[in-house]
């Protein structure tokens, strides 16, 4: 059974995936907004759990454990052969933060919708980002029937950090979705400049 | 903590349908790999092997991984758990039929060119 790298063809530089999470309560637009900027319509994936992973009390001694299975939709979009950006939503339910955790290693940051109808639903992914020290900015997605309050009002009502930026926008729209996208880079890149004044040299 | 003991938690519908997704690894039920969702896996042999030990689906990984996909986007495309995907790169790996990347970890940021192509890249879309 030696099948030792007789094949491999030279060292093929193999692209680097950029991950950006599309966080926010249930029926946001998280899924909109993955599809109205990927190349594709968003794709689904499931991870599943055991129930030890969903925070059920201990049940040790029971063989025969049952799975939950939870549901990510993601998108790709191709920057170029040695970049590829993907966006994933994260899952709403918040037994499912095992699954936040494993979305957050990695990721460059994190877009939370906002729906001023609902603005409580996205205390938890705000409250999520903050303790997990991943950059995040807030997007308010205009809904038609929705009272429009000022971003002041939002950025009050979330009780956030001065620097997190927060904006409007329509993720039904491509082009407000990618402005989205390109507002939380930016944002990245100066905490990077502010926080971690000390990237690896090489 | 104000559960009482006799009343266990039962998770409902939204939880999703209960299924067996080591079916088709050989009963392995743990990757040893932890990959992440966007780790990139490129097969290393261009033609899918008939070799004894590889599963229908190792074979459609190969086939699929001609060109560098994220393991989710493995995942996605076979309808299979990404947990499932994992073990199946396991004996993949070991026997050479792939390469997976990891993706840079968050404590070491991409440096600036990376921001520029991608903002570069998204205005350009």
């Amino acid at each position: 059974m030696d099948y030792v790298n007789s094949e491999r063809t030279g060292q093929a530089t193999l692209p680097t995936a950029i991950k950006i999470l599309i966080a926010g309560g249930f029926g946001v637009g998280k899924t909109t907004l993955v599809g109205s900027v990927s190349e594709t319509k968003p794709l689904r994936t499931e991870e599943v759990l055991s129930e030890q992973g969903v925070g059920v009390d201990d049940i040790s001694g029971v063989e025969a454990k049952s799975t939950t299975t939870v549901a990510m939709d993601f998108g790709r979009i191709t920057i170029s052969e040695e970049l590829v950006l993907y966006l994933f939503g994260t899952p709403g339910q918040d037994r499912f933060w095992f699954v936040w955790d494993e979305l957050t290693i990695g990721a460059l940051g994190a877009v939370v919708l906002a729906d001023t109808r609902r603005l409580a639903d996205c205390f938890p992914s705000v409250d999520y980002f903050e303790r997990a020290k991943l950059p995040f900015i807030v997007a308010v997605n205009c809904f038609e029937n929705a009272r429009q309050y000022s971003l002041d009002e939002v950025r009050l009502a979330l009780d956030l950090d001065p620097d997190v930026p927060v904006m409007l926008c329509d993720a039904r729209q491509r082009q407000s979705s990618k402005e989205v996208l390109v507002a939380l880079i930016e944002h990245v890149k100066r905490q990077g400049m502010t926080r971690r004044p000390e990237p690896v040299g090489h | 903590m104000t559960m009482p003991d006799e009343e266990p938690v039962w998770l409902d519908d939204a939880a999703g349908p209960v299924v067996r997704p080591y079916a088709v690894t050989g009963g392995r039920a743990k990757p040893a790999n932890s990959f992440n969702v966007v780790a990139i896996v490129l097969s290393t042999r261009s033609a899918p092997p008939s070799e004894v030990g590889i599963a229908p689906e190792q074979a459609k990984i190969i086939h699929l991984c001609q060109r560098p996909l994220a393991l989710a986007e493995v995942a996605a495309h076979l309808s299979l758990p990404l947990g499932t995907i994992r073990v199946l790169l396991d004996g993949l790996i070991a026997q050479g039929f792939v390469q997976v990347n990891e993706p840079r970890q968050a404590a070491t940021l991409p440096d600036d060119s990376v921001f520029e192509a991608l903002i570069n890249g998204l205005r350009q879309l």
